[in-house]
């Protein structure tokens, strides 16, 4: 652990050989292609399905009218269940949302089943839809009302500390509604034998997708098998079962044969979640010294009208500055589209972005340096709860990304910096990320010449799981990484945490390593009971695992290979389980239920997350208004580091992702309709190549005893958070034009 | 998509017969419109005549003869774009191929099939918008009230504001290219500016090729205005998207004097947009920051935005005034 190991699975992804959901091989499959709804609101009246059924190698097409009541409803994750919405795919005339499911063709090509599909005739009857926040029609409710374990964090009296502050900042914040956009598309592959069902399909919770199935098909959870060992991109999008699959499964039952669906990109942007649009209201109250005195944000969030999901960000945003007076308060507006759900740093992408741009207002009104601003107002505690922070290096990661990035250069005045025809800027923003951890099981077997297998149904959606567990295995057992093999992605496998909320590499190298504790245990008690052994009457914390041999402080060691004959036996097999510090004792049952609760961020008695910096510098030509990204500096401190080449490219990754939101990405709307228009990559932007030409991560070290025994802190979502902020502000330091709305563009600066 | 017939031609002469006679053709090159717009059920040809065999003739080459260039139909953008001479000599050429699509993209497409890409209008491309009088005549225009930041302001009727995405054809009409056509009744030659009509009321009937005719080559007339040639295009991000705004430019300066003046638009207007206003102010005049002003505005003294693509005009005139001034200063 700790060490820059390559990917253990690199050779078979860049070989092509690793196997994604739609490319496991299956028995005469037959091939699906989805009809989705053309209005947002409304009902179908009535298919015309002769032209469709008249192409060659139709099969079957499923509509409301032969499916019904066949799929029971399904529970939606954000009242505990497992489901992304609790909409019942096919079982009426009612359209909800645009680009919902309407029909299924099956064919024996995939050519076929998407011509019939373009064949299929729907007439409607349109109602009109409310699109959007400020939409005719939206229904806004606090979420308080909506949910009944919500919290809107508050401490003291922060409108009489507003009144009083000297200095305040005043400003409305925007985000856009944007698409995860993987680059494996929403695959399903369902394949039932007898009573048993084999879905494969990209998940980042194969339990929960198992006891969806369940469900939703009213069968046994015991005859449902979900597979899906790599992930092509996930970002939250595949976490939380959508109505495919259940539809899927059907269609294969209907035929008696496998049914394969991979869904169009467009249709992608609504067969399953999105990041909502979010509108904040953000008042800012200090003393002339910079020292925060109050906090009001309140947010409003676009869900639908089936649904109330909901990100909350000041759950997050209110913990990590010491302010003694916060009010915060968060709704939700319903309107007539698909539900949204997690996408990348849910709460903390657009949250974030509201209070970071808002402190650098307040810099700039206090004529301060924005990095002095953030050290003043820095804090060992939860300023909510007084709860000590389990470990915080905002301020170191700061420090080197300042230096890096040589921030001491910068002008403070906005427009002072100019090259050319570019106008340059500098900005900078606080990434933060809640480290979340979840209860976990997995089975650790060992053989007498080393070779490890271990299973766990944890999840790689490319961020290196694979090569993190088997690091942490071979570490405790002493042995090359090689010789570790992980299997994950089946739900045949011990019960592992939703690959959400970066919890993956805390919840499963903390249970992987106590399983490994376990083989040790058993190893080293016999080599040390053994007559003759050269350990015999160590103590037990004397002796570690090292290069294939259980070695004494003084240099005396036992072979594994002769540990295992003391012991009598060829290899070991333990079944280990872990729960993280304030998570309920019945959360293993839950786990085994598919059930996504984890624990962490800010608790009763502690409060843990990863920090980091993020320092860009933002040029704006003159004359086009063209906006670029030159250099970016992120250092970040997110306790031990189990494979800093991992974390590296999550970082990089992260930032990059960041530019993308404050730059590039916006799922447009057609608000007449409510309807997405730009539903391909050519016209959703992403950064290319030439956009982001110097991503430079620092990993400040960072030691964590209490988070958990690892002292592991998750990362994957920390890096994109801030990005848009600090780019915001560099807009303003360039420019000295305030755009409190992403994306930030050329017609923004014109 | 749906069933076709495929058809393979090895000749100029086979091509034009075999698309003459049976069901209606569409000829095939590099496919990156055609083939994406099939998938999308948007374009539903009954026969598709494989016209790649040509690039081993006169189709696949790249000629200067008595200074003028000939370049093949079926030549691929990348390799234009690379070619010396047409660096050297058309540099506004050059640029405008480097900055389309991707070098992936670039290695497939034909510059015959390039100059008739079809728009990107989503309300177009996605048959399942109700209104697109391009696509499906007399339904409508969905971009005119709706999502339209990417949308023409130029040469827009009330029947389609969809913008004619290239960039080559922007910098062939500002060069007065010309176009060699063959059909089953023979060859002729076309205007590179007269291949796209404005959409008016009939938005579906883009270009005035007749069917089965076939774009053999394009034949770009040097002057003293092409090596001081650029296309400057601006997007939201640096590489790999259609233009919000572009220009070709191509000037023949005595003294700082405008002698000559070509100005072609892109990414502003439904089709590849020659901007004759734009060159009356310049001739005879002496190039500075003032003048580039004021060719700008007279450029886009015909637009009209619609509500989300106002900013193209103030992005357009500034795009244009910078291409200007920057080709006044190249280096030759």
């Amino acid at each position: 652990m700790g060490r820059p190991e390559p990917r253990v699975d690199g050779r078979l992804k860049v070989t092509g050989n690793a196997r994604y959901a739609s490319d496991f091989p299956v028995a005469n499959p037959a091939h699906a292609c989805l009809v989705t709804s053309a209005i947002a609101k409304g009902r179908i009246v009535s298919f015309d399905l002769d032209d469709a059924r008249a192409v060659p190698g139709v099969l079957d097409i499923l509509t409301h009218e032969t499916v019904g009541n066949e799929v029971h409803e399904p529970k939606f994750f954000g009242s505990g269940g497992t489901a992304s919405t609790i909409h019942r795919p096919l079982s009426s005339a009612q359209i909800s949302h645009a680009g919902q499911i309407v029909a299924i063709v099956v064919a024996d090509t995939y050519e076929a089943a998407r011509e019939a599909a373009y064949r299929v005739r729907v007439t409607y009857e349109e109602e009109d839809a409310a699109t959007t926040l400020d939409s005719d029609g939206v229904e806004t409710l606090p979420a308080t009302k909506v949910r009944k374990e919500h919290k809107n964090p508050r401490v003291g009296d922060a409108a009489a500390a507003l009144r009083a502050a000297p200095v305040t900042i005043d400003a409305v914040y925007e985000t856009p509604t944007q698409h995860h956009n993987a680059i494996e598309l929403y695959a399903t592959t369902c394949v039932w034998s007898g009573e048993q069902l084999t879905v494969y399909e990209p998940s980042q919770f194969v339990h929960a997708l198992k006891h969806a199935m369940a469900e939703q098909l009213g069968i046994d959870a015991e005859d449902v098998r979900v597979i899906s060992p790599y992930v092509g991109g996930a970002f939250g999008s595949k976490a939380a079962v959508t109505p495919r699959t259940a539809l899927v499964a059907i269609a294969a039952r209907r035929l008696n044969r496998p049914v394969k669906l991979v869904a169009t990109r467009a249709q992608g942007f609504t067969i399953a979640t999105y990041r909502a649009e979010t509108r904040h209201r953000v008042r800012l109250g200090a003393q002339r010294d910079g020292k925060l005195t109050a906090y009001v944000h309140e947010g409003w969030e676009a869900t639908s009208r089936l649904d109330d999901y909901l990100v909350g960000g000041t759950e997050t945003t209110a913990h990590i500055y010491d302010v003694p007076n916060v009010s915060t308060r968060v709704n939700v507006v319903r309107t007539d589209r698909a539900t949204p759900g997690f996408m990348r740093s849910p709460p903390e992408v657009p949250y974030v972005f509201a209070l970071e741009t808002a402190l650098d207002e307040l810099a700039e009104a206090l004529d301060m340096d924005p990095i002095e601003l953030r050290r003043i107002n820095d804090t060992r505690n939860d300023p909510i709860t007084g709860a000590p922070y389990t470990s915080r290096s905002l301020m170191a990661c700061y420090d080197e990304a300042s230096r890096a990035f040589g921030w001491r250069r910068r002008n403070l005045p906005p427009g002072s910096m100019r090259d050319g025809d570019w106008l340059v800027g500098w900005g900078c923003a606080t990434a933060v990320y809640p480290t979340f951890m979840g209860a976990a099981t997995a089975r650790v077997r060992l053989a007498r010449n080393g070779a490890t297998r271990v299973e766990i149904a944890a999840h790689d959606l490319g961020t290196g799981a694979y090569t993190a567990i088997a690091q942490t295995a071979a570490e405790r057992l002493g042995l090359p990484v090689a010789a570790v093999e992980v299997l994950l992605g089946d739900s045949a496998l011990p019960a592992a945490p939703v690959a959400g909320g970066s919890n993956t590499t805390a919840s499963c190298c903390n249970v992987v390593a106590k399983a490994c504790d376990g083989i040790r245990r058993r190893l080293v008690r016999a080599a040390m009971r053994a007559d003759r052994g050269p350990l015999r009457g160590r103590k037990p914390s004397s002796v570690n695992f090292v290069d294939r041999h259980i070695a004494g402080e003084d240099g005396a060691k036992v072979s594994l290979a002769d540990a295992f004959d003391m012991l009598g036996a060829p290899m070991i097999e333990e079944y280990a389980h872990w729960l993280p510090h304030g998570m309920e004792p019945d959360a293993l049952k839950k786990l085994h239920l598919g059930s996504a609760a984890l624990t962490g961020g800010a608790m009763e008695d502690r409060i843990a997350a990863a920090f980091g910096a993020e320092l860009v510098e933002l040029r704006v030509n003159v004359y086009t208004g063209e906006l670029r990204v030159p250099r970016i500096v992120g250092a970040f401190a997110a306790g031990r580091i189990v494979n800093p080449r991992t974390a590296h490219s999550q970082y990089v990754g992260g930032m990059i992702w960041g530019i993308a939101s404050a730059l590039h990405e916006q799922t447009e709307l057609d608000r007449r309709v409510a309807r997405y228009v730009n539903t391909d990559l050519a016209e959703y932007l992403i950064p290319v190549n030439a956009d982001v030409p110097d991503v430079q991560a620092i990993l400040v070290s960072e030691e964590d005893r209490l988070v958990n025994p690892l002292g592991i802190k998750g990362l994957g979502e920390l890096a994109n958070v801030g990005t848009a902020a600090a780019l915001g502000n560099a807009l303003y330091h360039a420019t000295g034009r305030r755009i409190r709305k992403l994306p930030l563009r050329i017609e923004d600066v014109l | 998509m749906r069933p076709f017939l495929y058809e393979r031609a090895t000749s100029e002469c086979a091509a034009v017969q075999l698309a003459a006679s049976g069901a209606p053709a569409q000829f095939l090159a590099g496919g990156t419109t055609l083939i994406d717009l099939m998938k999308l059920d948007v374009l539903r040809p009954a026969r598709l005549i494989d016209i790649n065999g040509l690039a081993a003739g006169a189709a696949g080459l790249i000629e200067e003869r008595e200074g003028a260039l000939r370049l093949g139909a079926l030549v691929d953008m990348a390799q234009a774009a690379e070619h010396p001479v047409v660096r050297r000599k058309f540099p506004v050429l050059a640029d405008a191929l480097r900055q389309a699509a991707s070098q992936q993209v670039r290695n497939m497409a034909s510059l015959g099939g390039n100059l008739l890409q079809r728009t990107r209008c989503p309300y177009y491309r996605d048959r399942s918008w109700p209104a697109c009088n391009r696509r499906k005549p007399g339904s409508g225009c969905g971009a005119l009230h709706g999502q339209n930041r990417g949308h023409a302001v130029l040469g827009v009727s009330d029947a389609c504001i969809a913008t004619y995405p290239g960039d080559l054809a922007v910098a062939l009409v500002a060069l007065d290219a010309v176009l060699e056509i063959i059909g089953a009744d023979g060859a002729r030659t076309m205007g590179a500016a007269e291949l796209h009509r404005l959409p008016a009321d009939t938005p579906h009937v883009e270009t005035n090729l007749a069917p089965g005719q076939l774009i053999a080559a394009i034949r770009v007339p040097a002057g003293p205005w092409t090596r001081r040639s650029l296309y400057l295009k601006v997007r939201d991000r640096e590489s790999y998207q259609f233009a919000l705004a572009s220009a070709a430019v191509a000037l023949d300066l005595s003294d700082g004097m405008v002698r000559h003046a070509r100005v072609g638009l892109g990414g502003v207007a439904t089709i590849p947009w020659r901007a004759t206003a734009a060159e009356d102010q310049l001739v005879g005049r002496r190039l500075d920051g003032e003048l580039a002003r004021a060719t700008a505005e007279a450029a886009f003294a015909a637009a009209r935005p619609a509500r989300h693509n106002a900013f193209k005009l103030g992005l357009g005139k500034r795009t244009l005034e910078r291409a200007l001034l920057q080709a006044a200063q190249m280096e030759l």
